[in-house]
This record gives structure tokens, sequence and C-alpha cells, in this order.
């Protein structure tokens, strides 16, 4: 589907991010997650947690003589330590994630089904995974917020009534951010909350592989 | 009191004093995260040593062609646990992998952090809701404590650690540096024999008691790396 009215990556992450509230502990995924940091709020205060030890970590150092080896994020890139920020080594990592510390994380998907299970960790069929730290801090977090197109390349739908990708951990996404619109997961089904400039609910409707149900106002999504 | 006479020498001078224990079949612990906290001078000393059937326990299966990727390429290796196996620079691990020719076990990152803290903590494993109900819980026991279902995960020891330290001492008191510290702490808790590189070697009493990561009890060998920077240390195999 070229669609010209789909959401970017950075679009998405700038959707995502104004969703993260001050004084939140958040972790971010690879891919699109990433790109949020990028989208906070002048002023807003939110600490980011990173599998690999580091709380509190910053954006990417200005100057390139500043890079260091040893401060680099989950996807490898290099971050820097805000003031008051810490190191712990990888189970007291882990122990801020699955001891719900966690108040929301951002994670790629492949799919999300109705009942809020997640498969983001390794194709059908594969021999072989990148598991990382995904199951552990969708388990953990309080919220976690699904990033990811709305259908897959071949326009099938990656929202859907049950998971047909291995899955990664059960009932945790509470929110799915796409490029079409943002879907929340709830007790009822996914209900349509907003959709994207020039992008029909029926268009949505379309692309969505479960019941959606439609409130009476539905946003549109700022960009 | 403090005798120095009698105390521990756990200081190696030679890369060689501190591998040659390193036998065929060992499980050894491999540190780091990206290029933070990784041995890579004792894995570079580990390669060309004709060792057979290790099982290697780290985060990734091997970057490019060095250290834990070079190892695989020169047959040493049976056996890979990690938990991100598939990354574009695991290529000489991949490749193995699809001929059959490598056994690999996939662990999810905070399991693989616990199961070795268990191991040091002479845990005989511990219950967590990570997993539940995917292909990595397949076969494992599941407990439900107080109305929620728990994965039964066992603790992960080896024969070897190798660890990367910032600072030790004659004891073998370890500081990390930032993100480095990443996986050492853990591993250099659940092995037999803990190796370490560290950058700096400083005296008794120059560490602050309060400052020790890793007190020099889990450590059993250590040789001075000195500095350089991650990610260049390692030349691929001929």
């Amino acid at each position: 589907m070229n669609n010209p009215n789909l959401l970017t990556r950075e679009q998405m992450a700038c959707r995502v991010a104004a969703e993260l509230q001050d004084g939140w502990l958040v972790n971010l995924g690879i891919g699109i997650p990433t790109l949020v940091v990028d989208y906070i709020p002048e002023g807003r205060d939110i600490i980011f947690h990173s599998e690999n030890g580091i709380i509190g970590m910053g954006p990417r150092p200005e100057r390139e003589e500043d890079i260091d080896p040893d401060l680099m994020s989950a996807g490898k890139g290099p971050v820097t330590l805000i003031e008051g920020g810490a190191f712990v080594h990888h189970a007291d990592s882990f122990a801020v994630a699955r001891g719900g510390r966690l108040d929301a994380a951002v994670l790629g998907a492949f799919q999300v089904a109705v009942n809020g299970d997640l498969a983001n960790w390794r194709l059908p069929g594969a021999t072989r995974g990148n598991v990382g730290g995904a199951m552990d801090i969708a388990v953990g977090a309080k919220q976690v917020f699904a990033t990811m197109t709305h259908t897959d390349k071949a326009g099938e739908p990656k929202i859907v009534e049950a998971l047909t990708y291995p899955l990664t951990t059960q009932r945790c996404v509470t929110k799915i951010f796409t490029d079409m619109a943002v879907v929340a997961v709830t007790p009822e089904g996914f209900v349509l909350e907003e959709v994207a400039p020039g992008i029909s609910v029926e268009t949505v409707v379309a692309a969505t592989g479960a019941a959606l149900i439609l409130p009476d106002k539905i946003g549109t999504i700022a960009v | 009191m403090a005798n120095s006479q009698n105390m521990k020498n756990k200081k190696a001078d030679t890369l060689d004093a501190a591998l040659d224990r390193v036998t065929d079949g060992s499980t050894i612990l491999v540190a780091g995260f990206g290029f933070g906290g990784v041995p890579e001078v004792l894995l570079e000393g580990l390669c060309g040593r004709g060792l057979r059937g290790l099982t290697l326990v780290n985060n990734n299966a091997g970057n490019e062609r060095i250290g834990v990727a070079r190892l695989i390429e020169e047959g040493c290796v049976a056996k890979v646990i990690c938990t991100f196996s598939t990354a574009k620079t695991s290529f000489i691990f991949t490749d193995l992998h699809d001929a059959g020719k490598i056994e690999l076990e996939i662990v999810p990152q905070g399991t693989l952090a616990e199961r070795l803290r268990a191991a040091g903590a002479g845990l005989g494993g511990f219950l967590t809701p990570t997993g539940l109900g995917t292909d990595l819980a397949k076969g494992k026991p599941v407990m439900e404590i107080d109305g929620r279902e728990y994965v039964v995960e066992r603790p992960l020891r080896a024969d070897f650690a190798l660890i990367k330290a910032k600072q030790v001492d004659p004891r073998g008191n370890l500081t990390y540096r930032m993100a480095a510290r990443n996986f050492n702490p853990v591993m250099a808790m659940a092995a037999d024999c803990t190796i370490v590189e560290a950058t700096t070697e400083v005296p008794l009493g120059a560490i602050d008691p309060d400052t020790v990561v890793t007190p020099g009890v889990f450590v059993d060998c250590y040789y001075i790396a000195g500095p350089y920077t991650p990610g260049t240390i390692g030349t691929p195999a001929s």
C-alpha cells in the first residue's frame, strides 16, 4: 500500500513521545522506538532505561569526540548519561524491568492480538530469533506501547484476533501506534482512538484484522 | 590481620598464564554488551589454541571475525547460549548454524542474567513470568504462586568466566566503567574459575571499599590488559 498519508517513522515516534508523561521511567526498544527520544516535548522529565544497565540514558553526544564505546544504547548507538543517572549490572537492570518499575515500554511489533499478546522476536518458521530483553521488558512494564506499520509488506493486517507469529509476551500491549492510527487494547476489544490526517476510519477498519470499536469521537493524530 | 606474604597471588603475568587452564569442552561465560565490557584481550588469547567443544555464553553470537566469532570460525565452539543470535555481524555463527554445525540456545536477556545470578548465589533456580507460553519456555515447568503463573528456570553455572574490569587490586576487587559493567558482575559470580582482564591494577586499599562492585572473592585470576579502544583488539583467523 502506497498511501501518501501514511505516517513516517519519525511521525509515529513523535506521536508516541507525546504519550510519555513527566516522572515516567521508560524503556525504548530498537527501531522506531529509538527515535522517540528525539521528540520528547521540551522540559518534560522522563527517565530512560536501557537494558544494558543505564538508568537515565540521554541523547547522542553532540560532538563526535564525546562518543564513548562504554556508553551505548541497547541498539548499540552512542548515548549520554543525564545528570543523576546511574549504572547497574544486568541482573539489576532486569529487576527494574521485571520488577514493575517501568511506567512504559515502547517496543516494535510484528503482530498484536486483541488480548494484548505481542509478537516481535521471531518470524514464523525461523530457526533463530532475536529475543534480547523484549520478553522481560514487556512482561514487567506497566504499559506496553507497540509501534509498527499497520499492515505488513504484503498488505496483511498486523493487528489481529490471535497471533500467527511466535509469542513474545502474553496480554501485555496496552496501546498500538501505527502509520495509520492509534488503537487502544481494552478488555472490550480494540478501540480506534485516533487516525492519521487524511486516513479515513474505513481505511483503518479495512487494514485491521480484528473488530475495531469505533467511539463517537475519533481524534486525528497531531503531526 | 593483613599479611601480604601469605596472600593468594591472583595475578597472571602473562596471557598464557591466565588462559592455560581452559580446556576442551569447557563452558565459558563471555561478558560484554555491544562494545562495552568485552574481555577482548582474553578472547584474542583464547584463539589459536585449538580448543574444541566449547560452550560460549554471551549476549550475542559473535560479531565480524574477531573474539567470539573467531573462536566459532576456528571450530572451537559446539554451542552458543545467547539472547540475540541473528545480528548482521553474526554471519560466522549463522552460516554454521544453518549448516547444522553448531548448537544454539536462545535465552531471554533478563532470564540469562538471573540464571547467572542464581548460579552465583547458590540457588537451584528461580521463578519468572518471562517467557510464559512462548517457545522459549517449552518443556519447562510452570508454577503458580499467589494466583500468577511463573516459568521455572535453572541456574547457569560455568567452568570459566571471562571478565573485563576497569580496576583490579591484588585481592581481585573490581570496578567497572559506565555501561561496560553489564553482564560482568553476574558472570564473575557464576563460574568455577573467573578470569579477569583489567585496564589498570591499583594497590591494596586504593579502591574505596564502598565502590567495589565485584569483591575479589569471586575472582580467581587477573591479567593487566592495559587501556585500549573497545572493538579494536583481535585479528581474524587467517
